[in-house]
């Protein structure tokens, strides 16, 4: 141990040190930006001067090898300097514009494709899954690469789209990552009650705690074999996993029975309409490693849907609001079931409570 | 320890198609036993379709409470190399800049002491080193803060907080969303580091209502760019959109302006500012042709949260419009009234949305010391269980 004092509380470093010459000479002046191709473009600064941001793909999980890759990249084309997005993207920043495409050819090679800007579709905000996770549902990156390698075109530009469609994925309701409120949320669900091991309960778990985290009241304390353990009332439990979470004999993973939902329309811009949720779609997909066909058919479909039919700027959710739900269902294709119909708390507030109603043909019953 | 190359025919296929492949950056760290064994067991959950992970024990760097989460293989006898794989949160440099210099100092500090794996950013904004043993944490520590970085939060506590590119790029930024996002990290360090809330409290920052952070969806506490004057119209500009031909600036302008505040007559593009919501469609669709007013700062939203524990809700007003200059001495003190009250009342794992909900927003502001104002709700209430108080019989102008 070297004998100097330990450092604590010290905070991030400070990003000034971080930033270009360009935009430290330019912070909070900048006049507006275009984009010149997919993947990159030129922000122009009240002074006259230009910055280029080159925009590459990543899988968010990154080898230190990569991160000096990108090191060595920055150093040859853009002075050192490099960010990255809040999507999980690396962004090249340059001062000089004839390095944008030896960058780009670079990248390339490595198999970082760019692209991303504007109506397209960028990265896929996701979560950790079986690499990391302990309450996982499913995988994150084998699902987030097998739908961005079918979605490719949109995200390179060589197909495009009305509006942004921004997707995500998160493995369990915990939802780390804004999935609630995505164009396309793809989303890791448990669909059983926990499988408790009562010898395992009173060593690994605090009983009072246990019963607490259960959002639903379907956790009870219980005398299984004369030892304390808890029971849980399965037509209580919609399977989030609390209880897990604060006691590792409750195990919720289940090979056959995990899969994977998908919801869609919400947003957070504040563009024209306000942000919200988004709402179920599919219920239920199966696991299907390593690539995910079906969750891959269906976050595909609703794009193409989408992309055909929605007006220039409408998200998602502006387009299903402005055609109607049965619409969107018919449309689609995808089955109508009970399960879009909420019944949780506050349950009513999605009931419609009036005749608008698109009358057609084949609504009858 | 394990030295065996394990197979993966499953994650092979991971490693075709265009999108960049994870399981290709895990191969390029492959020589390290704890990286084989990690894909070892992936292969496994791929073969199985469940994970293998258990969560939690108390692991973590001395003094601190957050940054370090606790990992445990449940097959460590199989694949003992990574048996023990905690992660450690890094709080990232604002607006997620780097030098070329800066990010080969996290990845040697990382090929020392842990897997040489990364995830370039958790999705708090965190720089994730994924995977390492127990007795490494502290080295690693010593190491970061030697060289200007410090512990994200996790836990119970202030979690790192983030901020959109704001005026390092972007021409929207309404405040200094950096700028914030530092002085705010750095004020609540204590906060940061000890966890001792009831639950997680995030903080974003966003410098226009685009919120490229979602700090809507995912923080408890969204500052929002916005602006109260006009918004700035260069006339040249949009007559040049319009001939252009790429913007109909009736149709994809004016008739979708949530307002219908805007109106175009071939030559002049006129706005009502007063009935703007400043919701940024014209000045996305018109760059070059318009940009927020002048007189700028943020709206406060409170309360967002994933649906954990008691559903997922999304941030509300609580203060319309505030400036955002330093030293936001004003934010904090309010910052810390909220942070008073709701530890003293609010329930384990209640976050501060659903406290609020639990116990009203009107009785809220009343702890908090904020006046009820219009704009936090979309309407005022339709049912008439109300809980009078004797505050109701004063006359108006009256101290109650
Ligand atoms: S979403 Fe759930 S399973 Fe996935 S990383 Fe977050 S807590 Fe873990
Ligand atoms: S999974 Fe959720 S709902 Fe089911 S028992 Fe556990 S905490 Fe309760
Ligand atoms: S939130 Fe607004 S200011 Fe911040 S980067 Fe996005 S568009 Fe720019
Ligand atoms: S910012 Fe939004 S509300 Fe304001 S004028 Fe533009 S489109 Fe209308």
């Amino acid at each position: 141990m070297s004998s100097a004092p330990r450092k604590t509380d010290i905070g991030p470093p400070h990003f000034e040190q971080f930033l270009p010459p360009v935009i430290k000479k330019n912070y909070g002046k900048w006049k507006g930006h275009e984009i010149i191709k997919p993947g990159v473009m030129v922000h122009v600064a009240a002074s006259g001067d230009k910055l280029f941001t080159v925009r590459a793909a990543t899988p968010r999980l990154l080898s230190i090898a990569t991160l000096r890759l990108f090191a060595d990249l920055a150093d040859k084309y853009s002075g050192g300097h490099l960010r990255f997005t809040s999507r999980n993207n690396v962004e090249f920043l340059l001062s000089d514009p004839a390095n944008v495409d030896p960058l780009i050819a670079e990248l390339a090679r490595e198999g970082y494709g760019v692209g991303g800007i504007g109506p397209a579709i960028s990265n896929i905000v996701h979560t950790q899954g079986w690499v990391h996770c302990h309450s996982a549902a499913s995988d994150a990156s084998g699902v987030v690469k097998s739908v961005m390698d079918e979605l490719y075109p949109y995200f390179a530009g060589t197909r495009t789209l009305p509006g942004k469609l921004r997707v995500a994925f998160a493995c369990c309701l915990n939802m780390c990552g804004a999935v609630h409120c995505s164009d396309i949320a793809i989303l890791g669900v448990h669909t059983h009650p926990p499988k408790i091991n009562d010898k395992d309960v009173p060593k690994m778990c605090e009983i009072p705690s246990v019963v607490a985290s259960c959002p639903t009241g379907a956790v009870r304390p219980a005398t299984v074999d004369g030892a304390s353990s808890v029971e849980v009332i399965q037509e209580q439990c919609m399977y989030c996993g609390n209880c897990f979470t604060v006691c590792p004999a409750m195990k919720m993973a289940d090979a056959e029975r995990d899969g994977i939902s998908i919801w869609v329309g919400g947003k957070v811009s504040n563009a024209r309409s306000e942000p919200k949720f988004s709402k179920l779609a599919v219920p239920f997909l199966p696991n299907n490693p390593p690539r995910w066909p079906e969750v891959v058919a269906a976050v595909s479909n609703l794009v193409t849907v989408y992309a055909a039919h929605a007006r220039k700027f409408e998200r998602m959710g502006e387009w299903i609001e402005r055609i109607g739900w049965p619409q969107f269902f018919k449309l689609t294709g995808i089955p109508f079931t009970k399960y879009h119909i909420d019944d949780f708390r506050h349950a009513g507030e999605t009931f419609r409570r009036s005749t608008h109603v698109r009358q057609s043909k084949e609504a009858e019953t | 320890m394990s030295e065996k190359k394990r197979e993966t025919p499953l994650l092979d296929e991971l490693e075709k198609g265009p999108w960049p492949s994870f399981v290709k950056e895990l191969k390029k760290e492959a020589a390290r036993p704890m990286v084989q064994d990690l894909l070892g067991q992936l292969e496994r959950s791929y073969e199985e379709k469940v994970g293998h992970w258990k969560h939690g024990g108390l692991v973590g760097v001395m003094g601190y409470g957050g940054g370090v989460i606790g990992r445990y293989s449940d097959l460590g006898e199989e694949f003992p190399a990574c048996a023990e794989f905690h992660t450690m949160r890094i709080n990232q440099p604002a607006g997620w800049f780097y030098t070329s210099t800066a990010l080969r100092t996290i990845a040697d500090i990382w090929d020392r002491h842990g897997s040489g794996v990364t995830n370039m950013h958790g999705s708090t904004g965190d720089i994730i080193l994924l995977g390492t043993k127990t007795q490494e944490l502290e080295p690693t520590f010593a190491e970061l803060t030697e060289h200007g970085f410090d512990l994200g939060g996790s836990g119970s506590d202030m979690r790192t907080p983030s901020a959109c590119v704001g005026p390092a790029r972007c021409e929207w930024a309404c405040y200094d969303t950096l700028g914030a996002v530092y002085d705010f990290t750095m004020q609540f360090q204590d906060e940061l580091h000890r966890p001792a809330f009831p639950y997680k409290y995030k903080l974003k920052f966003a410098g226009c209502p685009n919120d490229c952070v979602a700090s809507v969806a995912r923080s408890d506490m969204s500052f929002i760019g916005t602006w109260r004057d006009e918004i700035q119209v260069d006339q040249e500009q949009v007559k040049a959109y319009a001939a252009s031909g790429a913007i109909d600036v009736q149709k994809d302008v004016c008739d979708r302006c949530p307002t219908r505040c805007m109106s175009w007559d071939g030559k002049t593009l006129a706005i009502d500012d007063v009935n703007c919501v400043k919701c940024m469609h014209c000045i996305n669709a018109m760059p070059r042709a318009l940009a927020p007013g002048n007189d700028r700062g943020a709206a406060i939203l409170i309360g967002a949260k994933a649906p954990i524990v008691g559903g997922a809700l999304l941030s509300s007003v609580f203060v319309p419009f505030i400036k955002m200059e330093p030293p936001y001495e004003e934010i904090k003190e309010l910052i810390g009234r909220i942070w008073d009250i709701w530890s003293e009342h609010g329930k384990n794992r209640e976050r501060v949305g659903e406290f609020i909900q639990r116990i009203g927003l009107g009785n809220f502001l009343e702890q908090i010391g904020l006046d009820p104002v219009p704009e936090m709700i979309v309407a005022p209430r339709a049912n008439p269980y109300i809980f009078y108080q004797d505050d109701v019989f004063a006359q108006p102008g009256e101290e109650a």
